[in-house]
């Protein structure tokens, strides 16, 4: 696949812009989790079109990327970057999300294009990702597996194992994201269940990690890139995000709105300052 | 129009006991908000303990606790706390006898748009399955809180299911027969019937629905609230299918394994009629609200009348 200069604006704006239709789908069917949609955006953004090699001309090819959404809730961003990215139309998935009989369920499922595995439990994404980690270095093949996760994902126990085993074969073809935006549903991470020494944590199980701005498209390509500079360890990308990130003060680092369905009024708010966003971006 | 769903009614249940009770102890996994649990969270912080998201680990804290003495009473959505903590349910709850009480909350399909892996159609199945694990589904928030507070009396292992949404009440504050481990009876099971309608849990409301239409058609049916699907109350099956030309199952569950399930094996062994098992189907669950796949699948009122009327000779 051919490799476009990156630009960290464009992106930026079209991560914005994929907000509003995350927002339409969650509008359109009444559910959705809005929080860990807005958070983790310009990860997916980032990802999908400047790091990864995945799109639709290449998903029978094995030598590709793999990237598996383990905080499956956060679908309906999954769903609109997919969309963006053609795997399906804009359109049918906000029309179709979440309806009698539709495949566009609330959780990523593989019966849709561009989506390798089924997520939804928590906790499952990492160690399936180790792996495919381990099938790709068993057949020499160049692509990297991906795995986006969210910061209260990270008490499952089978989350730890997957850092164990990650760390244990030294799988330098895979990249954990934490979509660390200290929020959970019953309150912060730190209340709930303390992850306040994460990074060293991690570390601790034989990874490389990077600590970045998550909501900052070049702060996020940057790592990345160092990501892939990592000889002979995984690595580990905490990317601090705000929940509900670009949504405004109504919504952002704001528990409730984990899986909150805004009112009119409230949409008519967060379309506002996405949009004020923009125009920051546009001018800056 | 009833609004309190079952997982309210046991937090209220376990409220008005753990003011007198210490030892009463509230485990969560992130799971307070859809357990409705947060009043009893903010009122007993002592008697409150929060794992984040860690079912294994929910299931094996609780067990501890209750091994030096305490009476934990875990919830988690039953999809979670049914199969991913499975190995510590059979483990650390039933072989090794603790007292910890599993609530599965938002059971069965009640998260219809969210896929196959926020249904639990299998914890029936697998918790059954467990030597010394109780299996219960209670039908409406009056039935819930007398469960509850029979649970609450005894010092064993148990696992209850509740759905997400309010279910209509079936009996009444002052009208709740309930004796433990005993189907409740809803018709007569001493005369003749044409049918016997064994139900539990969010089934057993379309299942009386059910027979109020089939009397209207001069068919009369009994229907047994089995709440308690595991120890089956096997005297009234057998009494039921006894008085019975047919027996229908339903079930709010994957087609094997569950109350269908264990009905047929004492219908055969005891007094072998026809028994239709209704349930969800062995595939992926359509996507849709709880009601319109239930409807989908022709598990309401409607669907159960219909099942008898065809296969009544
Ligand atoms: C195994 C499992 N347990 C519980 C849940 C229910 N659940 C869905 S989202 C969520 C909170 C997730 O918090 P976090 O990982 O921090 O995600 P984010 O803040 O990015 O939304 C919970 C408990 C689940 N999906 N899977
Ligand atoms: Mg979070």
């Amino acid at each position: 696949m051919k490799k476009t200069e990156f630009d960290a604006k464009a992106l930026t704006i079209k991560s914005l812009e994929l907000r509003k239709v995350v927002l339409d789908m969650i509008m359109n069917s009444g559910g959705g989790h809005i929080g860990g949609d807005f958070s983790v955006m310009d990860i997916l953004v980032t990802l999908y079109f400047d790091q990864m090699n995945i799109g639709p001309e290449n998903m029978d090819d094995a030598d590709r990327d793999y990237f598996i959404m383990s905080k499956g809730h956060s679908v309906e961003s999954y769903y609109a970057v997919l969309a963006a990215k053609g795997f399906f139309e804009t359109e049918t998935v906000v029309r179709e999300f979440s309806q009698f009989g539709s495949k566009f369920i609330g959780h990523p499922n593989n019966e849709l294009p561009g989506i390798e595995m089924n997520s939804g439990s928590l906790g499952h994404g990492l160690p399936v990702c180790v792996g495919m980690a381990l099938a790709c270095r068993k057949e020499n093949r160049p692509g990297r597996v991906y795995t986006v996760m969210g910061d209260g994902e990270l008490a499952e126990g089978s989350v730890w194992e997957g850092f164990m085993a990650g760390g244990h074969y030294g799988l330098s073809n895979l990249c954990a994201v934490v979509d660390r935006n200290r929020l959970q549903i019953s309150g912060t991470t730190e209340q709930v269940m303390t992850h306040e020494n994460l990074h060293a944590q991690i570390e601790s199980f034989g990874w490389h990690v990077i600590e970045t701005q998550g909501n900052d498209i070049a702060k996020l390509h940057e790592a990345f890139e160092q990501a892939k500079t990592v000889k002979d360890k995984p690595v580990c990308i905490i990317a601090n995000t705000v929940k509900g990130y670009g949504g405004g003060e109504i919504m952002e680092n704001k528990a409730a709105w984990h899986h909150h369905v805004p009112t009119r009024e409230e949409y008519g708010q967060i379309i506002k300052a996405l949009d004020a966003k923009k125009e920051e971006m546009l001018h800056e | 129009m009833n609004k309190i769903p079952n997982r309210q009614a046991i937090c209220e249940t376990l409220m008005s006991y753990a003011k007198e009770d210490k030892h009463i102890i509230a485990l969560c996994s992130d799971s307070r908000g859809s357990a409705s649990m947060t009043p009893f969270f903010n009122e007993f912080p002592e008697q409150s303990v929060e794992v984040g998201i860690a079912e294994q680990n929910l299931v094996s804290i609780s067990a501890g606790m209750a091994h030096c003495g305490e009476k934990p009473y875990c919830f988690s959505p039953a999809c979670f706390l049914s199969t991913r903590s499975y190995e510590q349910a059979k483990v650390d709850v039933a072989y090794s006898n603790t007292n910890v009480k599993l609530i599965g909350i938002s059971g069965g399909i009640s998260y219809g748009e969210l896929g196959m892996s926020h249904h639990s159609a299998q914890d029936i199945a697998a918790m059954s399955a467990i030597p010394n694990m109780r299996v219960y589904l209670p039908s409406d928030r009056f039935q819930t809180v007398k469960l509850i507070e029979s649970l609450l009396k005894d010092e064993k292992p148990a696992y209850v299911r509740v759905g997400r949404n309010p279910v209509e009440d079936i009996y009444s504050e002052d009208n709740c027969p309930f004796e433990m481990d005993r189907a409740t009876v809803i018709g007569e099971l001493d005369g003749k019937n044409d049918v016997a309608i064994v139900a539990c849990g969010e089934m057993v409301r379309p299942a009386a629905e059910a027979a109020a239409i089939l009397k209207e058609k001069g068919i009369k049916a009994v229907v047994l609230d089995m709440y308690c699907v595991k120890p089956l109350d096997k005297g009234a099956v057998v009494k039921a299918a006894r008085s019975a030309e047919l027996v229908i199952t339903v079930e709010e569950h994957a087609p094997y394994g569950g109350l269908g399930s264990a009905v047929a094996v004492e219908v055969a062994a005891n007094c072998p009629k026809k028994v239709i098992t209704m349930a969800l189907p062995d595939d992926h669950v359509i996507t849709g609200k709880s009601g319109a796949v239930f409807d989908y699948y022709g598990l309401n009122a409607e669907g159960i009348a219909k099942k008898a009327v065809e296969n009544l000779g």
